[in-house]
C-alpha cells in the first residue's frame, strides 16, 4: 500500500503541480499513511490529533551557525551515498576508483576557490578539527626550539582551547588585545613576535561581529619575520575573496557547512533609523556585510531573542550560547557589560530573501519598542536621567 | 547539431522558472528563481556560438538539477514559514 502511494505521488510530482486532490500542502509521505496534524517530516508515535493549525516554521537568520545546504550540492552528494558507495582508498575495483576521482575533483575544486594546490588540501571533520591540527600540530613539531605562539582575544573558542591547553604543556601564548573596531593593532603583532615565535594565528572574518583582519598585512608580517601565519577562515571562504599565496598564509582552516551575497545594509539601516540608542559592534567598513551584530540599549538580549520567537536568530556564537555570560568577543572590543547583555547576531546568506530581511526589520523594531516600554531603565532615560550617575542601594 | 536558436533558449529559460517554482522550501524556490534570472541576464549578450552552447548545456544540466531537487523537496517537505501565503482554509 505504502509503494503504491510513492508512486502514485512520485508520477504526480513528475507531471503536475504538487496539490493533493483536497487541495491541502502535501506534507510528505508520512501523513498519507498516519492522518494527524501536519508536523515536521520526523516521524512520530503520538495518537492522531484533529486536523490543528498547521505549526509554521520560523525564518532562518542564524547563517553564522550552519547554512541550508544548497540542492545543487546535494544533488551532487547523493549518487555517492546511493550507488557510488565505494572506499575512495580501495585501489583494485571501480567501486574505490569512482569514489577516489570524485573526491580528487572536490580537492581541486577547494583549491581553486582559495588560490591552493590540491595537494595542500587535507579533509577533516570540520573547522573546529583542522584548528586543534593546525595549531596543536606546528606548536608540537617545533616545541624543541620554539616555545612561543600568538593569538588574538576575538578567536573562536577551539582556537582559544588549543591554545589553553599549550599553555598547560608549557607554552608561552601571547593573546592580542583587539581595539574597540575588533581589528588587531598591527604595531602590536609586530612587537608581539618574539625569536622563538611559532606560529601566529588569526582568524579571517569574526563569527559574532562580522570584523574582517587585515589578513594580508599579517600575512606579510609573519612571512618577513619567518613565523608561521594561520587563520581560521571557516566565516569566510567563498564569501570574500581569498588567495593563501598572495595573503602569504601557511594554514588555512575552512568549515564545509559554513561555505555558501546579502541584503544585510538594508536590514542595518531601517532598524537604525527607526530606533534610537542601536550600536553596531565591529568596524562597519572592515565587516563581512552577511553577519551583523546589534546591541539594543535598555533591552535584554535574551528576551528579545524569545520574543522574536517567528525569526531563528541567535545573540553570540552557537558554541557559547549556552551559558549565561555576555560575549568574550564583545568583551574584547570594549563593549559596556550592559550593552553586552543586549546583543542580536543576524546572518544573512545566500538563501536570504530581502523579504525576510522586512519582516525581521519589522518585528525587531516592534519588539523592542514595547519591551523598552516596559523598562524601567528606559523610562528614567527618557526623563533625562543619567543612568552612570544612579548610586544603586543595597539592601 | 545546429546552434542554440534564441528561441531554444528562451525555451530552456522558461522550463527552468517553472520547475523551480515547484520547490516546496522557500529558500529555495526564491533563490532558484532569482539565480535563473540573473544568470540569463548576465549572458544575454554573449555572441560566440561555442560559448553559447557551453552555457546551454550547463542550463540543461541545472534544469535537471532542479528536477530532481524539486522532488527530494516534495518527498521531505514540512510546514511553511511565518511570512509565506497560506492557502485558503477550507470550509
Amino acid at each position: 500500500m505504502l509503494l503504491r502511494v510513492v508512486w502514485r505521488r512520485v508520477t504526480a510530482a513528475l507531471t503536475a503541480a504538487p496539490r493533493s486532490k483536497s487541495g491541502a500542502p502535501i506534507r510528505g509521505l508520512r501523513l498519507r499513511v498516519v492522518d494527524h496534524a501536519p508536523q515536521s517530516a520526523i516521524p512520530s508515535d503520538t495518537v492522531p490529533a484533529p486536523e490543528a493549525e498547521p505549526v509554521l516554521r520560523p525564518l532562518y537568520m542564524d547563517v553564522q551557525a550552519t547554512t541550508p545546504l544548497d540542492p545543487r550540492v546535494l544533488d551532487a552528494m547523493l549518487p555517492y551515498l546511493v550507488n557510488y558507495y565505494g572506499n575512495p582508498h580501495s585501489r583494485t575495483h571501480a567501486y574505490g576508483w569512482e569514489s577516489e576521482a570524485a573526491m580528487e575533483h572536490a580537492r581541486q575544486q577547494v583549491a581553486s576557490l582559495i588560490g591552493a594546490d590540491p595537494r595542500e588540501i587535507i579533509f577533516t571533520s570540520g573547522a573546529t578539527e583542522s584548528n586543534n591540527i593546525a595549531i596543536k600540530g606546528v606548536a608540537r613539531f617545533y616545541k624543541s626550539r620554539k616555545k612561543h605562539l600568538i593569538t588574538t582575544q576575538t578567536e573562536h573558542k577551539c582556537v582559544l582551547d588549543s591554545c589553553r591547553s599549550l599553555e598547560a604543556e608549557g607554552f608561552q601564548v601571547t593573546y592580542l588585545p583587539v581595539q574597540k573596531s575588533g581589528i588587531i593593532n598591527l604595531k602590536e603583532l609586530e612587537a608581539a613576535i618574539q625569536p622563538d615565535t611559532s606560529l601566529v594565528s588569526v582568524m579571517t572574518v569574526n563569527n559574532e561581529i562580522g570584523v574582517k583582519q587585515p589578513i594580508a598585512e599579517i600575512g606579510r608580517i609573519c612571512s618577513s619575520r619567518k613565523v608561521y601565519f594561520h587563520t581560521d577562515a571557516a566565516q569566510a571562504v567563498g564569501k570574500i575573496p581569498l588567495d593563501v599565496n598572495d595573503m602569504k598564509i601557511d594554514l588555512m582552516s575552512i568549515s564545509g557547512h559554513k561555505i555558501y551575497g546579502p541584503k544585510a545594509e538594508r536590514l542595518t539601516q531601517k532598524i537604525m533609523k527607526s530606533l534610537p540608542d542601536v550600536v553596531m559592534n565591529g568596524d562597519p567598513e572592515h565587516h563581512y556585510p552577511g553577519c551583523i551584530n546589534l546591541s539594543f540599549a535598555y533591552v535584554e538580549g535574551e528576551s528579545l531573542l524569545m520574543a522574536l520567537k517567528d525569526v531563528a536568530l541567535s545573540s553570540g556564537s552557537a558554541c557559547t550560547s549556552a551559558s549565561l555570560e555576555p560575549s568574550y568577543v564583545l568583551r574584547a572590543i570594549g563593549t559596556d557589560e550592559d550593552l553586552a547583555h543586549s546583543s542580536i547576531r543576524f546572518g544573512i546568506g545566500r538563501f536570504t530573501t530581502e523579504e525576510e530581511v522586512d519582516y525581521t526589520v519589522e518585528k525587531c523594531i516592534q519588539h523592542v519598542k514595547r519591551l523598552r516600554e516596559m523598562s524601567p531603565l528606559w523610562e528614567m532615560v527618557q526623563d533625562g536621567i543619567d543612568l552612570k550617575s544612579i548610586k544603586w542601594t543595597q539592601h | 547539431m545546429a546552434a542554440s536558436s534564441r528561441a531554444q533558449v528562451l525555451d530552456l529559460y522558461r522550463a527552468m522558472l517553472r520547475e523551480s517554482k515547484h520547490f516546496s522550501a522557500y529558500n529555495y524556490r526564491t533563490y532558484a528563481v532569482r539565480r535563473i534570472r540573473d544568470a540569463f541576464r548576465e549572458n544575454k549578450n554573449v555572441e560566440d556560438p561555442v560559448e553559447i552552447q557551453t552555457l546551454v548545456n550547463k542550463a540543461k544540466r541545472d534544469l535537471e538539477i532542479i528536477r530532481r531537487q524539486v522532488l527530494i523537496g516534495q518527498l521531505y517537505s514540512t510546514d511553511k514559514l511565518v511570512i509565506e501565503k497560506q492557502e485558503e482554509p477550507r470550509t
